[in-house]
């Protein structure tokens, strides 16, 4: 378990003072991955560097299973430092080192006797489905290869906690799912704490627990992945079920009322709409819609229009009472929205 | 050119010519990496943004001993540092007393060539070292050092084969070997084959050096 309480950095440009970090506050349980998306500026790289120590926050803690990292005295930052894995963008791996050597690099600081190396390497590189790769050097490694001893160094002196810092930003998508896939299974198997910093919302989606947005230093929202992907209101809940552009249709229903509706869970099961158009008499149209699993849950997020006619309140009513998320698509808003939602997720809800 | 193995100068001074030559130019390049890799080391370390940024002290053995030593032409200052060679060595004369200023002169200048090769290692590798709990130490010998040893080898063969070109300056002066052996007997007596015998050895030197430095380099370098 990782804790972080009102974590605060401000660097100093010339006179000027800098808020890279203010005041993010964060909890993530054994055995879970919490995402931690934004885009750049967001604050994210100075979350890694308080995490990792690299820097030391200006105030507040960081703590992991109650022991606190970010006051620790110069001299015991490095033990400190060993209960955190690190996954990084690019892997960086010794390039003078084979894969075995990278894995035993975190043993060899801490003056591992040379046959206990030996065996944990081959029990890491097994694990990260490395076996007979061990005398391969980076260069004669792919992309997620070279990611999988990245992993294997990280999970070497046997932390608590693994940090990714854009574990996938530099894998092509197949890869990318291969690396994700590694990551939960090793959480589950090895009860890790897992932070994930990324920009990419499909990360979120795959193997997140929960889920943080970053912007501007501040965490603006946060939960777990079905909470923020069942609330309407969240820009989450827009950056994980993305609607794609849409023009009211100019037919049958021509000046109807849009509806933009949330189904989450079980209610994702029920025949909502037809209901709705049973229950009403009216005829109604989808104009976007995107279904997708998140967290073992069903997600439907529809754009819907209603006959001209339609008494939308009394629809509004009927989805809330069903314990469906729904509201009027404001059109101006909803293009304000989506604006500010493409810095993080770089494609258009 | 039959008259290469009958010429006397050659059969007589040529041997102890290049022993002279390979004393001044191993001595001088043995103290030349003993000084200057640690000299490049600390000047990268302590240099702003560095492992362990010492600004001040940085920036005095930057500027005052490296680019002020590095901008004495050679020729001036080997013959200013006779006095100093001469209470080190006890002579002004042959291979070792040259030995000394040889040294004094390429030690900054490999110092920087060391500078630059550590600078050339990706950061990420040093965030990733310092992440896993490495100590300064380690961060230097473990990451820095090895992985830019194929640079490093390059950059010791440069600088030696620099040292061979000051090595024939420093023969004029009293050092001996090829330099003097080529100045002596090619210039001062129009030997033109002890000029040109000695010419092409110092390129055949140089070639070997070379070679054997790009070999070495090749096969230590893995990326």
């Amino acid at each position: 378990m990782i804790t972080v309480t009102d974590l605060r950095k401000v660097y100093r440009q010339g006179k000027k003072e800098v808020v890279a970090l203010d005041g993010v506050t964060l909890s993530v349980p054994k055995g879970s991955i919490h995402g931690i998306i934004g885009h750049s500026g967001a604050g994210k790289s100075t979350l890694v560097r308080c995490l990792t120590l690299l820097d030391r926050p200006t105030a507040g803690s960081v703590s992991i299973d109650g022991t606190e990292l970010s006051s620790v005295r110069d001299s015991e930052i490095r033990a400190a430092r060993r209960r955190i894995g690190m996954v990084f963008q690019h892997a960086n791996l010794m390039d003078s080192r084979t894969a075995a050597g990278n894995v035993a690099h975190p043993l060899e600081l801490v003056k591992t006797p040379k046959d206990k190396i030996r065996s944990r390497v081959a029990e890491l590189l097994s694990l990260v489905g490395l076996e007979g790769f061990e005398n391969a050097y980076p260069s004669q490694l792919s992309g997620g290869q070279r990611q999988r001893v990245g992993i294997a160094r990280a999970l070497a002196a046997d932390p608590d906690v693994l940090l990714c810092d854009e574990p996938t930003s530099a894998l092509d998508p197949a890869t990318t799912d291969e690396i994700l896939d590694l990551i939960q299974d090793l959480t589950r198997r090895l009860q890790l704490t897992v932070l994930i910093i990324t920009h990419e919302m499909n990360v979120v989606k795959r193997v997140c627990d929960s889920v943080s947005l970053l912007s501007k230093g501040r965490i603006i929202e946060h939960g777990a992945l079905q909470d923020v992907a069942g609330d309407l209101e969240s820009k989450l809940a827009k950056a994980l079920l993305p609607l794609p552009a849409s023009e009211p249709l100019k037919g049958a229903l021509q000046g109807g009322p849009v509806l933009e509706i949330l189904f989450a869970g079980d209610n994702a099961k029920e025949p909502v709409l037809t209901g709705v158009a049973r229950h009403f008499d009216i005829d109604l149209n989808v104009l976007a819609g995107s279904v997708e699993t998140l967290g073992g849950q069903q997600f439907g997020h529809l754009r819907v229009q209603l006959a001209e006619n339609a008494d939308y309140d009394a629809v509004l009513a009927y989805l809330h009472q069903r314990g469906i998320g729904a509201k009027l698509a404001e059109t101006k808003t909803a293009a304000g929205d989506a604006a500010e939602l493409n810095d993080v997720t770089g494609r258009n809800s | 050119m039959n008259d290469i193995f009958s010429n006397p100068v050659l059969a007589k001074a040529l041997p102890e010519a290049i022993v002279e030559t390979l004393q001044m130019v191993g001595i001088s390049a043995f103290f030349t990496v003993l000084v200057g890799l640690p000299l490049g080391v600390f000047l990268h370390v302590t240099a702003p943004g560095g492992l362990r940024p010492m600004p001040v002290t940085n920036r005095i053995m930057s500027d005052v001993i490296v680019n002020i030593t590095r901008s004495i032409p050679f020729a001036i200052l080997m013959v200013a540092l006779i006095p100093l060679a001469r209470l080190l060595t006890g002579t002004s004369l042959g291979p070792i007393a040259a030995s000394v200023s040889l040294s004094i002169g390429t030690i900054p200048f490999f110092a920087r060539l060391v500078e630059t090769c550590l600078r050339d290692v990706h950061h990420g590798k040093i965030d990733a070292a310092q992440v896993m709990g490495s100590t300064k130490m380690q961060v230097i010998n473990k990451v820095m050092l090895r992985e830019s040893l194929p640079a490093l080898v390059a950059a010791t063969t440069t600088t030696v084969v620099t040292l061979v070109g000051y090595s024939a300056m420093a023969g004029l002066v009293g050092g001996g070997g090829l330099g003097k052996l080529a100045y002596n007997y090619g210039f001062q007596r129009f030997d033109v084959t002890v000029m040109i015998v000695t010419i092409i050895l110092i390129i055949v030197l140089v070639q070997v050096i070379q070679l054997v430095g790009e070999w070495i380099s090749r096969n230590l370098d893995h990326r």
